[in-house]
């Protein structure tokens, strides 16, 4: 057994009812591991302190016979997008400076109470716009793997800290959120299983708003099972938020039985791009054949707007976000710059807090919001999004999951891509529609392309089916037996 | 649809977001890249289809009519860049 | 009795629209918990969400839901099963969110109608455009402070019900019989205590002005947050003066935002840039459509309280009273209620005349409402029944009801303590009579000379002495059998 940071969630529960080690123990080599990766700026807010205190109180809790679940005691990095009570909380962005919430989000109180232990809140790209964790105010984050001639390179985004903690063994476990593939996307470049519940699991109170009708947290984990026990810690009813769903939490562990005889796979054909990396598209095709062999039938399926999702989330996603950061203007908390005016001081404030990407999601979502426009873009990207959200229903009801690729490409050089908004926004093409139609979609470890770099696969269910989507995705994660280390870890 | 910087002057003022005046013909172009990109969208037949309201299909849920929050003027007034006394305070509005 | 100003170019007719923004009555926030009460130390009454701390969410309160639709059914309006929130998106210091959630193309309430009493008798039928929930705003405060505003979000969220009127009011005085008329109906309703002075109901005034006979409207300008009924007609008719002064002139109204400055009598312009009117509306997606069952709506009319036009008519049905004293009874809920209780059972008129002459003459003096009335609707009513079974005379009557109101004793109990109980007594009477006789022998002889204004004067002698207790008509009879004349 190496370090203790290197188990997963199941092995670190074991090893703790097992005796073989305290939660002080396992929670003090994630904080070595912590401050070891400090290179990869995986952290903006460390938080030993907390992590060693609420270590404690697991292992006093299981002493006296009273442990409160699979979480407890487990160490786990939080995103620092998710309000936690005392701790500053920055969404990656200049204008909370200093912003210490007196509240925690009702996701990370879940977490808390079933046991977790939070290192420390993690790196993302600016109010989790991003695809490569580039334009946080705090810089980017380092990929754990690193390219074919030792470049560093992008984790993906939104959550880049919270994959790489994970992808780096700081601790088994990472919560992020995903609006348009934020959990998915970095999954897959950094060989890590990552996912997004469908849309109202889990609950938004107290999660930094990016868009409103988009965001859901999810974990990251090193293992599917891993990443069914964390979801089954974060979800939940919540009667703060009126689009959280008032549907119970099936035990997701229980869900992965390993037999998917008879599993109708749906593959879109619409997700072959033109100019798509013919190992992905090997990849895939791997899958398929996987998930053949125990017994699945692969059926292929046609979801004909496909491409347009991308597009109307560019829509809808920064007119929500315009409305959602209106809040951020230097009167309640955060950066105040001073004007001559109120209207002065707004925008000084605006200006200097946020930074490039985020501006210009504010300004297009302004814009597609305007008289004039509203119809044209706003209107129109929430009529192709009843048609996405349609297609979807008509093929499920051919099959049950589909398996697709995650991202178009694997991790690329920090500071690419950065030339063009929309090149970067291309990451999100296999990911986004899921969000369109509030899906629960998840990504699995399944290949390395010809430099060595991760790739994922992605199975996307029914709406309140992640059993089935934690089903395919184990048998997926076995078959495809991913094993290969980052650079970070003496792989590669 | 092709803005110019007259139109993100606009949108910045709408946006309150202070840019300065060498920056607004760039972002203008940045701007537009977003905005062709998206205007694809005018390729989907799009007649009759309802603009979704919901990926949640539930009903509005609502609360019983009780006091359950507020006295807690200390956490609200916490992080307040400017606060007088127990008011938060900003630069003079002239009405 | 048409509003009309006369200009150098023709007359002019004034076209008035008014947004009555109306606060809730409920104990909690539209979209938080907070507590709703005025008054209170700054900042106290605000939550998280309405301080929109970042991830925050809003959950929509169901009493603030029922007041609305309760509010559309008093307005005889449209209910709309299907109505969607949305975010009315600008910045002001007041406004944490940077948006208010209004309800903007799909509102709560729809049509409706309002049928105003005017004094010439007439019943003005005014529309109602429609009825829509928002938050409202919180408080600043621009005058504690040389450099700065303070801000108090302690309204920050509360129920607003805006009521649109159609453009349908054409003078000032119409529009205060309407905003009174409003407010009286939400007060029946319980909807909305109308209480301008605390900022609990404000009107925006839509003004326009152009010669009788035009049938399209000129431009308008908006005269925003006037929270008196004077000022709301103030405000119209030096609108309205102005923007005859600018057409006359060659001018143009020019569309835009105005405030009334009472101190000055005058509005002014409050200078928005152009486009910044821009709200950009759009569902807000943090909630979902608000859907309501037509068995919903059906159980709030059921449950609905009698309103005052209804009440007017059956006054004037059941109690003989003509419309213009019914109006005046109903125009208050409390007050309808209490000529009721003082009415039920007895003669209508009178309860009337002691109503609004002895009790609303003796409220006004003491500036009461009839809520803080020191005299009790039963003990009004014993005091017309010892009226009306000849236990008092009107004289007596009139003194005991200052005495209840100044004790808030009841009728009977102070006509005991008192001995005030008239004597119908003949034999008590005569003796009276007999003994005023006697000790004025000289004015005996007048009356008897046939000068029937010294009769009178007997009458008050006898009164004196029997503490005014003798039935006056049972003394003047006497006085005439025995002296005649």
């Amino acid at each position: 057994m190496g370090k203790l940071n290197d188990l997963t969630i199941t092995q670190a529960r074991d090893g703790l009812a097992a005796g073989d080690f305290s939660a002080v123990e396992l929670t003090d080599d994630c904080i070595t591991a912590m401050e070891a990766a400090r290179d990869l700026n995986i952290f903006i807010t460390e938080t030993p302190d907390i992590a060693r205190d609420r270590a404690a109180q697991s292992d006093a809790r299981r002493a006296k016979g009273e442990v409160v679940g699979a979480m407890d005691g487990v160490p786990i990095a939080m995103k620092d997008l998710f309000c936690t009570d005392g701790t500053l909380t920055t969404a990656a962005s200049h204008i909370l400076d200093g912003f210490t919430p007196p509240y925690e989000s009702t996701v990370s109180q879940n977490l808390r109470d079933a046991g977790a232990v939070m290192l420390g809140k993690t790196n993302l790209d600016e109010f989790a716009m991003g695809s490569a964790n580039m334009t946080s105010y705090y810089g980017p984050v380092k990929n754990p793997w690193v390219g074919a001639n030792g470049e560093d390179l992008v984790p993906g985004g939104s959550s880049g800290g919270s994959v790489s903690a994970v992808a780096a063994h700081v601790c088994p476990g990472a919560t992020g959120t995903d609006t348009g593939g934020s959990i998915r996307q970095p999954a897959s470049l950094c060989g890590v299983v990552g996912l997004k519940p469908t849309y109202g699991r889990c609950s938004r109170w107290g999660i930094v708003a990016f868009a409103s009708s988009l965001d859901q947290a999810g974990p990251f984990a090193r293992t599917v099972l891993d990443s069914a026990i964390m979801l089954g810690a974060m979800a939940g009813h919540d009667p703060k938020d009126s689009t959280s769903a008032p549907v119970a939490v099936p035990d997701f562990e229980a869900a992965i039985t390993g037999d998917i005889k008879g599993l109708k796979v749906g593959i879109p054909k619409e997700y072959t791009l033109d100019g798509m990396p013919s190992e992905i598209q090997d990849l895939w095709d791997r899958g398929a054949a996987w998930l053949t062999e125990q017994g699945a039938e692969i059926k292929p399926v046609s979801l004909p707007h496909t491409k347009y999702a991308l597009p109307a989330y560019y829509i809808v996603a920064p007119a929500e976000a315009s409305s959602n950061l209106a809040r951020y203007d230097g009167v309640r908390y955060g950066l105040r710059v001073d004007g001559d005016s109120l209207d002065e001081m707004y925008e000084n404030t605006r200006g200097e807090g946020f930074g490039a990407e985020v501006r210009r999601r504010v300004m297009i979502g302004a814009y597609v919001l305007s008289a004039g426009y509203y119809d044209a873009y706003y209107v129109k990207a929430q009529q192709v999004r009843t048609i996405i959200l349609d297609e979807f229903n008509q093929v499920f009801q051919d099959v049950d999951v589909l398996l697709t690729p995650t991202a178009p490409n694997a991790a690329f050089p920090i500071g690419a891509k950065m030339d063009d908004p929309v090149a970067m926004y291309l990451n999100d093409v296999f990911t986004v529609p899921a969000n369109m139609a509030g899906l629960p979609a998840i990504s699995v470890p399944s290949g390395l392309d010809s430099d060595g770099l991760p790739l994922g696969l992605q199975i996307v269910a029914k709406p309140f089916d992640e059993e089935t989507m934690f089903r395919a995705a184990d048998v997926l994660e076995r078959a495809a037996e991913f094993s290969a280390l980052p650079k970070y870890l003496g792989g590669q | 649809m092709s803005l110019d910087r007259e139109d993100v002057r606009k949108i910045a003022f709408l946006a309150r977001i202070k840019i300065d005046e060498a920056e607004l013909e760039p972002l203008a172009g940045e701007l537009n890249g977003i905005i062709g990109w998206v205007e694809q969208l005018s390729e989907v037949d799009t007649e009759g289809v309802k603009p979704m309201t919901s990926v949640a299909e539930m009903i509005a849920p609502q609360r019983v009519d009780e006091i359950t929050d507020g006295n807690v003027a200390e956490k609200v007034l916490s992080n307040a860049p400017d606060r007088a006394k127990d008011f938060f305070a900003v630069p003079k509005v002239v009405e | 009795m048409a509003y009309i100003l006369a200009g150098e170019t023709g007359d002019w007719e004034v076209v008035v629209g008014l947004e009555v923004h109306a606060q809730v009555m409920s104990n909690a926030k539209l979209f938080s918990g907070s507590p709703t009460a005025f008054g209170a130390e700054p900042n106290t009454q605000v939550s998280l969400v309405d301080a929109a701390m970042p991830g925050m969410l809003p959950v929509i309160n169901a009493v603030c839901v029922e007041q609305a639709v309760r509010t559309g059914l008093g307005l005889q309006a449209q209910i709309n099963l299907h109505s969607v929130f949305e975010r009315k998106n600008y910045f002001y210091a007041d406004l944490p969110q940077g948006y208010q959630i209004s309800q903007y193309l799909h509102p709560v309430v729809g049509e409706g109608t309002v049928i105003l009493d005017m004094p010439d008798g007439e019943a003005r039928e005014i529309g109602i455009e429609r009825l829509h929930m928002e938050q409202d705003a919180g408080k600043s405060m621009h005058d504690q402070d040389p450099k700065r505003s303070f801000i108090d979000l302690n309204r920050a969220g509360v129920c607003l019900m805006e009521i649109v009127s159609k453009p349908d009011l054409r003078s000032p005085e119409e529009a205060g019989i309407y905003v009174r008329k409003i407010r009286s109906i939400l007060r029946y309703l319980g909807t909305c205590d109308g209480n301008m002075e605390q900022g609990s109901m404000r009107a925006d005034v839509n003004v326009s002005v152009r010669h009788p006979g035009e049938t399209e409207y000129r431009t308008r300008a908006e005269i925003k947050n006037v929270n008196s009924v004077r000022f709301i007609m103030q405000a119209i008719e030096v609108e309205a003066a102005r923007q005859v002064e600018v057409w006359e002139d060659g001018g143009e109204v020019v569309q835009e935002t105005r405030l009334f400055d009472a101190n000055r009598g005058e509005t002014r312009s409050m200078r928005v840039k152009e486009f910044a009117h821009d709200y950009r509306y759009f569902p807000d997606p943090d909630l979902l459509p608000l859907d309501l069952d037509q068995s919903f709506v059906d159980e709030v009319a059921k449950a609905l309280p009698e309103l005052p036009d209804a009440k007017k008519d059956r006054f004037v049905a059941d109690n003989g009273l003509s419309a213009y004293d019914a109006g005046v009874l109903v125009a208050d809920r409390e007050t309808a209620e209490y000529f009721e209780a003082v009415a039920t059972g007895r003669d209508a008129k009178q309860a009337v005349n002691w109503l609004t002459t002895n009790l609303f003459g003796a409220l006004n003096a003491a500036s009461l409402g009839i809520s803080e009335s020191p005299i009790r609707a039963e003990h009004l009513g014993e005091l017309l029944d010892l009226l009306a079974d000849g236990t008092i005379s009107s004289r007596i009557a009139k003194d005991v009801f200052e005495e209840m109101f100044a004790t808030s004793k009841g009728a009977e109990e102070i006509v005991e303590a008192k001995g005030l109980k008239q004597i119908t007594d003949t034999g008590a009477i005569e003796a009276a009579v007999d003994e005023a006789i006697a000790a004025n022998p000289d004015q005996a002889d007048e009356v008897r000379a046939g000068n029937g204004k010294a009769i009178g004067w007997f009458v008050g002698q006898v009164m004196k002495t029997t503490g005014g207790k003798a039935n006056p008509q049972a003394v003047n009879q006497m006085l005439r059998d025995k002296l005649g004349g």
